[in-house]
């Protein structure tokens, strides 16, 4: 018995670390790389007399180098430009739903205003903590109402990603010498559903005949998001199927998608940031281009329309006419297509080419 | 009982808890320091006065981790490594929320019939590692890992297949408004509802306790617990206490998330709460197997959990810390045990020794 609950014990306390650090462990390569014990400087040190925002993240926070440093991006923005001051806060894996929604009336009670949730995890809980502060706006990126109930405070800021990844598709079935390339999706939801169909649309558009392979990494659960061995073992697999092109929309799990790109010497196509930017210099050379989604236009517009007296509410959508998804040129590999590209975009800012939003298969 | 007994038997009752709690803050101020973060704010945070609110929540929450640790007792009581608690409560909640809500029975009659569903799948999902433990010898701790990675993989495939749209993810149908309790208010207003189905965790707690140390049952799987050979020789069927302890095991994990269900979740989807089943067994190790021990074990993880939540706004220092002070604590509590054990063992036998002398 005193053995078993020896073992027990290391097994539990594992169980917990590896929990801790599922989401820490990707390379850190920005340039603050404190992130898992503090939340930087920036908010500290600000001291403006501008709006006094409030950023919640998701699960796995800032160091993403993707979704959430976007927002960080647009932070960074507001402080610099509108004397804002800043915030900041981020869910533990496995936290009760109670725990987010205090995390927002914290925010609330601290006199925050906006109060910005960065993902749609964030959409049920500002929901039931919206009504409590009625002078206070709130924000949900990616979010949605999900009740019939209109909340006169809530902004929900939505993207048309599968603009964006139209785009990209197109990008790699010009640049793929094997016609084959791969999707690696962080979590199986509607979301992501979005980056698959217009990546696939956009690469048919180009060449009706070429092989796409999808792999996600989770089903349901968010910790797809934050999993860059899950990231590389997918990439891996759609190496290894012949795929020579392979976009990610993983969120910090496109880490792994990078390394599997370096280690087969075949190209990756990254997401939401220009991760270009942000990748060792190994991996910058198999960076084709990267999906962008303007998280941090959506983040600092937010904090705008509350400086300005006019905060945002109900839905606004970043498209590709808004600018706010887009493409990358950073590395310079895709500029002999970039007239390609920008042809295909402005037919789809006309109208003349509208990408569906769920894959065809 | 003799005085000095008494006071040995309360020391190492009390000693070795406070022993561990101790060891793990000063580990955890170890981890502050190399953090970089201020150790005063910490402990201020995690120790300031809870709000109303603050109560709630650490009373709902308890009530969650008390049913996983007690689900994870029952099994650890026998030598039976459960830690498939995680999925066997993952496929209870989905499938139960997925009954609820199809409404076939009205009112609270729907959510007996889902505590009930709950129960039998929880324990469906375990019994079968302990059904390859028995006819094919399997070792439970590696079927039960298993089968949690399959029960998400399941839930994950039918809620994105036939769950239904709810914003950019996917759920099960609401349950009807007529199947969900109201909750009370008992910190006051504006400090929202514990939940009703708390009592859940409460008759569990009784139920388990009963059955334990008042039963034929019990009193097998206690046995089969401390000497398996013993048992045999005494005539305890061991085979069927595996395969019955592990029902009993997966069942009580099927309840872990029903307070939630029925007190305001509605539904499974996004905001379903992950990671109780891993947070049970730390628990379970906590309180020694004991519902009483489990009791206070659940409270301190349900409120060092709550007072984190501020931390990052207060104090600049990130919530993850708290996962520490939680896995130290599971370690110290048996490194204290045990030495505690010692202690008093060789103070019992000082004390023959000096009865023998006197004499």
């Amino acid at each position: 018995m005193r053995r078993l609950s020896k073992i027990a014990a290391v097994v539990a306390v594992a169980a917990l670390a590896l929990v801790g650090c599922g989401r820490n462990d990707e390379p850190s390569t920005a340039p603050d790389a404190s992130e898992s014990t503090s939340t930087g400087d920036l908010c500290a040190d600000s001291t403006g007399d501008g709006p006094k925002v409030g950023l919640a993240y998701d699960v796995g926070g800032r160091g993403d180098q993707s979704f959430n440093d976007s927002a960080f991006a647009g932070l960074e923005k507001a402080v610099g430009d509108l004397g804002a001051t800043c915030v900041e806060g981020e869910a533990t894996e496995g936290e009760a739903e109670s725990a987010r929604e205090g995390r927002l009336r914290e925010m609330a009670d601290a006199g925050l205003n906006p109060i910005i949730g960065v993902g749609f995890a964030y959409s049920t809980s500002v929901n039931v903590v919206a009504p409590e502060y009625p002078e206070v706006s709130f924000a949900v990126i990616d979010g949605f109402d999900p009740d019939a109930e209109a909340n006169p405070n809530v902004a929900y800021l939505g993207f048309a990603e599968q603009e964006g990844s139209f785009l990209v598709g197109a990008a790699a079935a010009l640049k793929s010498e094997a016609d084959h390339i791969g999707f690696v999706g962080g979590v199986n939801i509607d979301l992501i559903k979005k980056f698959q169909a217009g990546f696939e649309a956009g690469a048919r558009e180009i060449n009706p005949d070429i092989v796409i392979d999808v792999q996600y990494i989770e089903e349901t659960d968010l910790a797809g998001f934050a999993d860059p061995a899950g990231g590389k073992e997918a990439a891996t697999a759609l190496f290894d199927k012949g795929a020579d092109i392979v976009y990610h929309a993983a969120g910090a799990s496109g880490s792994g998608v990078f390394e599997a790109a370096t280690e087969a010497d075949k190209w990756a196509i990254g997401v939401d940031s220009d991760q270009y930017l942000s990748a060792p210099a190994d991996q910058q050379a198999h960076i084709l281009t990267s999906m962008l989604k303007r998280v941090d236009v959506a983040t600092f517009n937010m904090v705008k329309s509350v400086a300005d007296g006019s905060p945002l509410v109900s839905y606004t959508t970043y498209n590709l006419a808004a600018e706010g998804v887009g493409y990358s040129t950073s590395g310079g590999y895709i500029d002999d297509i970039a007239a390609d590209l920008d042809a295909l975009a402005e037919r789809i800012k006309s109208g003349e080419i509208e990408v569906p939003t769920v894959p065809a298969s | 009982m003799n005085p000095a007994v008494l006071v040995r038997k309360l020391g190492l009752a009390l000693l070795a808890p406070l022993i561990a709690v101790v060891a793990a803050m000063i580990v955890t101020s170890g981890v502050l320091v190399v953090a970089g973060a201020s150790i005063g704010d910490f402990w201020s945070v995690i120790f300031s006065a809870p709000s109303g609110r603050n109560w709630t929540n650490i009373v709902n929450q308890s009530s969650m981790i008390f049913l996983a640790a007690l689900a994870a007792s029952i099994g650890f009581r026998m030598n039976l490594f459960n830690i498939g608690i995680e999925g066997q409560y993952t496929l209870a909640s989905y499938t139960a929320a997925l009954v609820a809500g199809l409404a076939l029975f009205p009112g609270k009659l729907n959510v007996l019939a889902a505590l009930l569903i709950a129960m039998g799948v929880g324990g469906v999902w375990a019994g079968i590692a302990g059904i390859l433990k028995v006819t094919r010898g399997v070792s439970e701790v590696i079927s039960t890992i298993m089968l949690n990675a399959i029960a998400g993989g399941i839930v994950g495939y039918l809620i994105s297949n036939y769950g239904e749209q709810f914003g950019q993810g996917r759920r099960t149908t609401p349950i009807p408004e007529g199947s969900s309790f109201d909750g009370w208010a008992l910190f006051g207003d504006n400090s929202g509802e514990v939940w009703s189905l708390v009592l859940l965790a409460v008759l569990a707690g009784v139920g388990v306790s009963f059955l334990i140390n008042r039963t034929r049952f019990g009193f097998d799987l206690r046995a089969t617990g401390l000497n398996e050979d013993a048992a045999v020789a005494s005539g305890v069927n061991v085979k069927k206490m595996v395969v019955v302890s592990m029902l009993l095991s997966g069942g009580i994990a099927g309840l872990i998330w029903m307070p939630a269900l029925f007190n305001g979740a509605d539904y499974y989807g996004p905001p379903f709460q992950r990671l109780l089943g891993f947070t049970g067994i730390a628990v379970a190790l906590l309180g020694r197997n004991r519902p009483i021990g489990i009791f206070f074990g659940a409270v301190l993880f349900a409120w060092l959990s709550e007072q984190a939540n501020p931390l990052s706004l207060i104090a600049d220092i990130s919530p993850s810390v708290v996962q520490i002070t939680q896995g130290v604590v599971v370690l110290t509590v048996v490194i204290a045990y045990e030495v505690v054990r010692r202690w008093s063992a060789s103070a019992e036998q000082r004390s023959l020794r000096n009865a023998e002398a006197s004499t």
